[in-house]
């Protein structure tokens, strides 16, 4: 009799990813999946899907989704979850969405503690236009809109949004994880899961900051650019546990 | 016998949403505006289950009433000139998920940041559409408090029944008068139920999918033309006030506040033997076009009066079809029209002609 160990998870849609491969999404939208599973919210569940790549996310997730306006998701989901307060609401934002078209969605919704799950897609990119500059680009990175390298003198330097976020009071749960390893991804799901328990348990606004790859647009193979998440992304974007309400005493 | 209120004009637009089961509202401080944002705050914090936020910002506040329509919630914004012009982005992502939800515009004087005072220059706006694409709005233009009232009710409706986003189209001098007012009997019955669309639980039933897009052409076109179908529906929403249209010298086409205005030169008229008749459009979109190509028929000269530099003048053109002349007369900036003004207008136009 065999035994089976690995399957979909039933958060999951039959529908193929349409991401490039070495992309973190499909792993990211897994990690959900499988908390979903794990909670058994999928039923209650209302993801909002980002304008970028991850737009059709909405095909993916087998509960209810909207699509959000680029940036806006915090609000629409500030508006579902005020009339549905019994259910889960959680955006899924790229760093274009988030760190800057929607930077004042997210700084609000975080300050009002939305009792909303946030997973903040960070790969220091724009996928889906093509590979411009994100508000997350690092010093130095070569982009189609930063042709000579991201110059901070003009550019500004990269924002840290976890950091930025944890200086407000009111968010339960802020972090950043990555996925380049498979202790990476246990930890990432880890905190996922915690994101989304804390909704569960009324406790506030919950964030989740994922470091995640674009071997298309960065020009290199999905393993070069695992690599040059760990050797560039975490010394600047480090891994942690900036907010936990649990631990405020 | 209902009770008769005395109630400023935001005000009554806010105890009107409530009246007609509005329980969620979002929005941003603006004049000649902002007491119906304050009203909410007042009674909504105070309203079990219901939601207000004094939103981040007017995209913000559009945006949340994108998603508490996503979840069936009854839903309303307010602003007025820039800040509707900020919100235009969603309100067009309403119209092409087929949200419900009305938006109320105080307009005040612009372009730019303009003026506080009232005008009528977002007339274009409103009724073209607005934001980008393929859309329309339903546009309700009141022209007393008790309409303020009626009409915020009948947008909640209209915007149910057709799932398309309702604008009331006032202006900085409604908002701010005191008239008394009266709220008839709501029946909450008539609020449709959302059960077979809207955003919830998907337990016993498919996952659904609020998707305000398409990448491909041909099925773009279908969700597209499946809205402008509505839109082929609504004159049979069309409503509109005449006065003194027996036998009318000359017809004069006003909405909102200019209509009040032209109310008092008909009587100036009567004295002077002048029979000036009114068209007043109440909905300015689905637009009163049949009963103004009737007028064309029946008078040589239809004078628009409005505050802006000539707006509604173009469908009341189109509406005339050729049949009568058609002359404008207006003020803008934030200019209200006197009664004087349009007496000397309606006299030079019946001496020239």
């Amino acid at each position: 009799m065999m035994k089976k160990v690995f399957a979909r998870p039933k958060s999951l849609t039959e529908v193929p990813f349409t991401y490039c491969p070495g992309c973190h999404h499909g792993i990211i939208h897994r990690l959900i999946a499988e908390v979903m599973d794990e909670l058994n919210i999928a039923q209650d569940t209302i993801g909002i899907a980002p304008v970028g790549c991850s737009v059709f996310a909405y095909l993916f997730f087998n509960c209810d989704m909207i699509v959000a306006a680029h940036g806006r998701a915090p609000a629409v989901a500030t508006g579902i979850k005020r009339v549905k307060p019994n259910n889960i609401v959680f955006t899924y934002q790229g760093d274009g969405d988030l760190a800057s078209i929607g930077t004042a969605e997210i700084v609000h919704a975080a300050n009002r503690s939305e009792k909303i799950t946030v997973i903040f897609v960070n790969n220091a990119i724009y996928g889906m236009t093509g590979g411009q500059m994100a508000p997350t680009s690092l010093e130095g990175q070569v982009t189609q809109t930063s042709p000579y390298g991201r110059d901070p003198k003009t550019m500004g330097m990269p924002i840290r949004m976890c950091e930025l976020l944890s200086t407000l009071n009111s968010p339960a749960y802020i972090a950043r994880v990555a996925l380049t390893k498979p202790a990476y991804i246990i930890r990432a799901k880890k905190a996922i899961k915690k994101g989304f328990q804390y909704q569960i348990d009324g406790k506030g606004f919950s964030l989740i900051e994922v470091l995640s790859t674009c071997p298309t647009n960065w020009g290199l193979s999905p393993k070069e650019a695992n690599e040059w998440l760990e050797k560039k992304m975490i010394p600047y974007y480090p891994l942690a546990e900036f907010k936990n309400v649990e631990e405020v005493s | 016998m209902v009770e008769r209120l005395l109630m400023k004009g935001n005000e009554a637009i806010g105890e009107a949403a409530i009246h007609a089961g509005c329980r969620y509202y979002f929005g941003y401080p603006i004049t000649p505006q902002s007491e119906l944002t304050a009203y909410m705050a007042r009674r909504l914090l105070k309203i079990e289950g219901a939601a207000f936020i004094q939103s981040e910002s007017e995209i913000a506040a559009i945006n949340m009433v994108y998603g508490a329509a996503a979840a069936g919630g009854r839903v309303m914004t307010s602003s007025s000139g820039p800040g509707i012009s900020l919100k235009q982005e969603g309100i067009s992502y309403l119209a092409c998920a087929e949200l419900p939800c009305v938006i109320v515009n105080m307009m005040r004087g612009g372009p730019g940041l303009g003026s506080i005072q009232p005008a009528q220059g977002d007339y274009f706006q409103a009724t073209k559409g607005g934001g980008h694409g393929d859309y329309h709005l339903i546009v309700l233009a009141p022209s007393s408090v008790q309409e303020l009232v009626d009409l915020t009710i009948k947008a909640f409706d209209l915007a149910d029944k057709y799932r398309n986003p309702a604008m009331i189209l006032g202006d900085g001098l409604l908002g701010q008068m005191m008239e008394p007012v009266q709220f008839k009997e709501f029946q909450k019955e008539r609020i449709p139920s959302k059960e077979d669309w809207a955003l919830g639980s998907c337990q016993g039933r498919k996952p659904r999918r609020i998707v305000p897009f398409n990448l491909d052409p041909d099925e773009l076109e279908k969700i597209v033309n499946k809205i402008g179908r509505k839109y082929e529906d609504l004159p049979k929403e069309v409503q509109y006030e005449v006065v003194n249209m027996d036998d009318p010298d000359i017809v004069v086409v006003a909405y909102g506040t200019v209509a009040r205005v032209v109310k008092t030169v008909i009587q100036k008229g009567k004295k002077e033997g002048i029979n000036i008749g009114l068209i007043r459009p109440i909905t300015l979109y689905p637009f009163p076009y049949a009963v103004i190509n009737d007028a064309a028929n029946r008078v040589k000269q239809i004078l628009v009066a409005e505050m802006s530099l000539g707006q509604m003048v173009e469908d009341v053109k189109l509406a005339a079809n050729g049949k009568s002349k058609v002359f404008f007369y207006g003020r803008t900036g934030g200019v209200v029209i006197s009664p004087v003004e349009i007496w000397e207008e309606v006299k030079k136009i019946l001496n020239q002609n």
